[in-house]
């Protein structure tokens, strides 16, 4: 063969063996049989929210549905083919509130508000930096990095954003300390973690109070630095994670209630545990953290268990079959409030597809699923 | 200059080239040429200048092994990968010194216009000659850019070229060139560029459902993606009796957007770079009987100012400057007529300072200390070298980690097995590093200090036919090489347990196969017409095969396709010339697990361009039209990083 037979016939040939470019499909759908199948009961499934990646655009919904078994995997392009640019980019709060499903996509810079049955989007709450909703007497509650007003422009303060459920429009804001969490509503006051997490080395170490009746923040009680987990147990004490400094200062769980005759929260507890999330059922807050120990180049990674009653350890790991040794880095946790099944996520290395665990509560894994990136947010839906 | 062989496609095509009398190479032959054992893939002169580039990273895409990094845009970063093994192994020589950064080991080829470019050449593995400062030993593969060197003809004293370009993106691209005659030994040149566009473009994204129904089809204009930058250049040669000298100075300004993801509800983002590179390189090389020497020396500031404005998200004003001093020494001695041996030594210094808290001010000592060896046996050459690098760290206020010291050794042979020598079989054997850079020792939260170097291996076998007649086919050439890397240690981002924290660890371990085919043919089938066709495939199978628990084991590492490949077809008659030049780049992951939503389509453009050029008395007149993705295809060559569109480019050039 010649030269010029070479590219009279080869050239072309290679453009023949290599593939063209489709038409790009909405991303569809995958669903895993699980067969954890409770039929009829009062939890019908659950909703995962998988962060992706910063600039990745992959958050991705996952559902299991205790009905049939099976679990979705990414659907709510397929439900939603007509959203450019699907669900967005870095989901990290999910809840449902009524009829409705929230997901807090934060650098998408809004709340996207869903048929919590169907799936169906309804529409969208533009905030800025959004980082978590809960919900009070019909109005949801979203914290955000950026307040509604910048006195400093180089350190603005945090917000919470009052967001009204049937119209979906922002009804009121209230300026909170630096780059607010995790909120809970507890007789009529809401308890706002600051974290500080844009101001290092200079973190914010309160939690702010905020009176419902007028939104105003009331009070701001200092408890530990870079805060993060803000969560009520069943006898409305708060449960509080610091973060630390990644450096020095390690992170930590305080612990507020009211005192008796007393309508404000004070700093009651700290365990002297690491604590990255946690969650409850009955009288047990499971929790898991990760540290990173610098001189053996590793995660350290526990999964405890504490008596809310006590504030005592319980367990150092509720994980008893060996599983733990599998997840790289736990991400997510959640108790299905009637089985008591514990639900850890492991988010492997943050650009891969994560992994759902499924525990009995005796601490044995049940079963496990491949999720989107980074598998973190668990709500679950009742009939 | 002696150091850079010219092709002889090119000079088939110069003939038809009414500017080539002002533009042709320039090959000092003081002695008999240093001869590379393995030849580069070579972009040169006429042929470089009508591929359809705004920038080196444009041009390199036509040579085979090559993937280019390309954020979109005038102004957007563009980084190459040469055989899938990772932009740090990549060495990019300027003008005999390499370009570095400390930083982050990554250079930004966008940043580097083709205006004063004369040729582009890519080696793999090093290139083969033993004649170079140490450091080029090192790299797995090397990009060399020769910018264009004044050669007088009798009686001339000077020549001045001024350019301008304008287009789509609002671009709008003067540049100017003044070479002087000082004396009969002295010669200057100064350069200088200045660019300009909005970078603003239209791009689409649309989708449908599996029942063919459009799911969302919308159209957006790229913002901040402009782009303000000058480049000034200022080059001198001298000439002795025993050797030549040069001097350079060089300064890059720029102000860009940059344009940043497109995702869900984010259609702007408000980050800012500017960035000033400069620096000044000598070079001096003598000729002593059997023994050359050559030597370089380089001071280079580098400062980078990162402005974050976009009120959701966390303010960022950071400013980041390094320094580097380079000083090299290379030595040549003639044992025999067959056999060379040389011996270099090069010292350099890094400094990074950065306004970022905790920031620990790292400074690094890098010695590098090479020995090698050539055979010329006529019809076989080999050549071996052997680099050993020692670095030394020092950072502010804490211990600096334990000095790392590498050796690599390399081997690169040549034969001709037939009688004639159009036919030749290559082989090489190398074995590289790349350190970790400050960044991913020291970087706040991020850097790692226990980090050792990456290491790769690189084997390669190859076959090239090359031949030139004056008959109808005036010159043919073919190449394939089939190679295989590995590449051990390579640091990766690890995390670290809440959002988005991660450290560096030595952890992947990928294995590369691949193969590179290249065709060139030039045939002047008439008079005055020539037509050259010049054709690239890669297969490249780049697995990452760390960890048999990860899901993406043995998965195609992200962003490397399996086919990708160019073919250009040039057509030269009295003046006229016409370009087509095709891309390919196959279907690729865009993340490490190789699924449905990590799959990121092929993409494949169409350029074409027309020039013409005139003779007016003296003066030499060139105009050249571009149309740039002539389909308009819609496409990201990285995820939410949309491409322009068709766009085009007008050029007039001037020359006397």
């Amino acid at each position: 063969m010649n030269l010029k037979q070479f590219f009279l016939y080869i050239l072309p040939l290679l453009t023949v063996a290599t593939s063209c470019r489709d038409d790009e499909l909405v991303v569809p759908t995958e669903y895993d049989i699980i067969g954890d199948e409770r039929p009829g009961a009062t939890i019908r499934g659950f909703y995962i929210v998988n962060e992706g990646n910063m600039g990745s655009n992959k958050c991705t919904l996952d559902f299991y549905d205790y009905y049939t078994g099976l679990y979705s995997r990414n659907f709510y392009a397929e439900k939603n083919p007509n959203v450019i640019k699907e669900l967005g980019d870095v989901g990290n709060d999910i809840g449902i509130y009524g009829s409705k499903l929230y997901i807090v996509v934060n650098c998408s810079h809004k709340v996207e508000v869903l048929d919590a049955r169907t799936g169906i989007r309804l529409g969208q709450v533009d905030i800025p930096n959004c980082r978590y909703v809960r919900f009070h007497r019909g109005k949801a509650y979203v914290s955000s990095y950026v307040g509604p007003v910048l006195i400093d422009p180089n350190a603005p303060k945090g917000a919470v954003y009052e967001v009204d459920t049937l119209s979906l429009a922002v009804t009121r804001k209230v300026s909170v300390g630096y780059q607010p969490e995790e909120m809970e509503i507890i007789d009529d006051y809401m308890y706002v973690a600051n974290s500080g997490g844009y101001r290092v080395p200079d973190y914010d170490n309160t939690v702010s109070v905020i009176q419902m009746v007028d939104f105003k923040q009331v009070q701001q009680i200092p408890v530990g630095i870079n805060l993060h987990r803000l969560k009520k147990d069943r006898y409305n004490k708060l449960w509080i994670t610091s973060r630390g400094d990644y450096q020095y200062r390690p992170s930590r769980l305080y612990v507020m209630q009211k005192k008796p005759g007393y309508n404000q929260m004070v700093v009651t507890d700290t365990i002297p545990v690491a604590c990255s999330n946690m969650a409850f059922y009955e009288d047990k807050m499971y929790y898991y953290a990760t540290e990173w120990n610098n001189y053996t180049a590793s995660n350290t990674i526990t999964y405890g268990v504490i008596d809310v009653r006590t504030k005592e350890i319980i367990s150092d790991n509720f994980i008893k079959d060996g599983t733990d040794k599998d997840i790289t880095i736990p991400y997510g946790i959640a108790v299905h409030p009637e089985t008591g099944d514990i639900f850890v996520t492991d988010a492997k290395n943050y650009v891969s597809s994560g992994t759902l665990y499924c525990f009995t509560p005796d601490g044995r894994k049940k079963w496990s699923v491949r999720t989107g990136d980074i598998p973190a947010h668990i709500t679950f839906l009742t009939k | 200059m002696i150091y850079f062989i010219v092709p002889f496609e090119v000079s088939s095509e110069e003939r038809t080239d009414s500017l080539s009398h002002q533009l042709k190479e320039v090959v000092v032959t003081a002695r008999k040429p240093n001869e590379d054992i393995i030849p580069a893939q070579i972009l040169s002169g006429k042929e470089l200048h009508r591929l359809n580039s705004n920038s080196v990273a444009d041009a390199l895409r036509y040579f085979s092994g090559v993937q280019v990094k390309d954020y979109g845009g005038v102004g957007g970063i563009k980084t190459v990968n040469i055989r899938s093994m990772g932009t740090n192994h990549t060495g990019v020589v300027y003008d005999g010194v390499e370009l570095g950064n400390a930083q982050n080991g990554q250079i930004d080829l966008g940043q580097f216009s083709l205006d004063n470019i004369e040729a582009l050449s890519l080696y793999n593995g090093q290139k083969s000659e033993i004649l170079q400062p140490a450091k080029d030993f090192g790299a797995a593969g090397t990009i060399y850019m020769r910018t264009r060197t004044p050669v007088f003809d009798e009686g001339e004293n000077y020549h001045a070229r001024a350019t301008i370009r304008t287009g789509s993106f609002d671009l709008l691209n003067p540049s100017a060139l003044v070479e002087l005659k000082l004396s009969q030994r002295v010669s200057a040149s100064l350069s200088a560029e200045w660019i300009n566009s909005s970078g603003k473009y239209k791009f689409r994204y649309r989708r449908v459902n599996p029942a063919g129904e459009l799911a969302y089809d919308t159209t957006a204009v790229r913002q901040n993606g402009d782009i303000n930058a000058t480049r000034i250049e200022l080059n001198t040669y001298g000439s002795l009796n025993n050797g030549s000298w040069t001097f350079k100075v060089y300064n890059y300004n720029s102000e860009r957007g940059v344009p940043g993801a497109i995702v869900n509800n984010v259609w702007r983002r408000g980050e800012r770079i500017w960035d000033t590179n400069s620096f000044a390189q000598g070079r001096y090389t003598g000729y002593f009987g059997k023994f050359t020497t050559l030597n370089n020396i380089k001071y280079a500031f580098y400062r980078t100012h990162y402005v974050n404005n976009d009120d959701k998200q966390v303010k960022i004003d950071n400013l980041y400057k390094q320094k580097e001093i380079y000083i090299s020494s290379a030595n040549e001695y003639e044992v025999t007529g067959f056999w060379n041996i040389s011996a270099s030594y090069d010292f350099m210094w890094n400094t990074l300072d950065a306004d970022v808290y905790g920031f620990v001010k790292p400074d690094r000592i890098s010695q590098y200390l090479s020995a090698a060896s050539a055979l010329d046996l006529n019809r076989f050459k080999i050549q071996a070298s052997a680099l050993g690098t020692f670095i030394h760290d020092r950072i502010k206020g804490q211990q600096a980690p334990a000095d790392k010291h590498v050796f690599s050794p390399a081997v690169f042979m040549n034969g001709y097995p037939l009688r004639n020598k159009d036919f030749s079989v290559r082989v090489f054997y190398k074995q590289s590093f790349r350190m970790p850079m400050f960044n991913d020792l020291y970087y706040a939260d991020m850097g790692n200090s226990k980090l050792s170097p990456e290491r790769v291996t690189q084997y390669n076998v190859g076959l090239l036919y090359d031949h030139k007649s004056s008959s109808v086919i005036s010159a043919a050439r073919l190449s394939i090489d089939a190679y295989y890397n590995r590449v051990k240690d390579k640091i990766v981002a690890y995390p670290k347990g809440q959002q988005f924290r991660w450290t560096m660890l030595n952890l992947g371990l990928v294995d590369i196969r691949g193969i590179d085919l290249t065709g060139l043919l030039t045939i002047n089938p008439y008079k005055d017409l020539y037509l050259t066709v010049r054709g690239q495939y890669t297969f490249q199978r780049a697995i990452d095969i760390t960890n048999p628990a990860d899901n993406y084991y043995r998965d195609q590492i992200p962003y490397i396709p399996r086919h990708s490949g160019s073919a250009v077809v040039n057509a030269q008659w009295r003046g006229w010339g016409l370009n087509y030049s095709w891309i390919y780049v196959g279907e690729r992951y865009n993340q490490q697990e190789n699924i449905r939503y990590n799959y990121t389509q092929p993409w494949y453009t169409s350029d074409i361009s027309v020039s013409k050029d005139f003779k007016l008395g003296r003066v030499s007149l060139r105009g050249l039209i571009e149309v740039n993705n002539l389909l308009s295809q819609d496409y990201d060559v990285i995820l939410n990083y949309p491409m322009p569109k068709r766009n085009y480019r007008v050029t007039i050039t001037v020359e006397i």
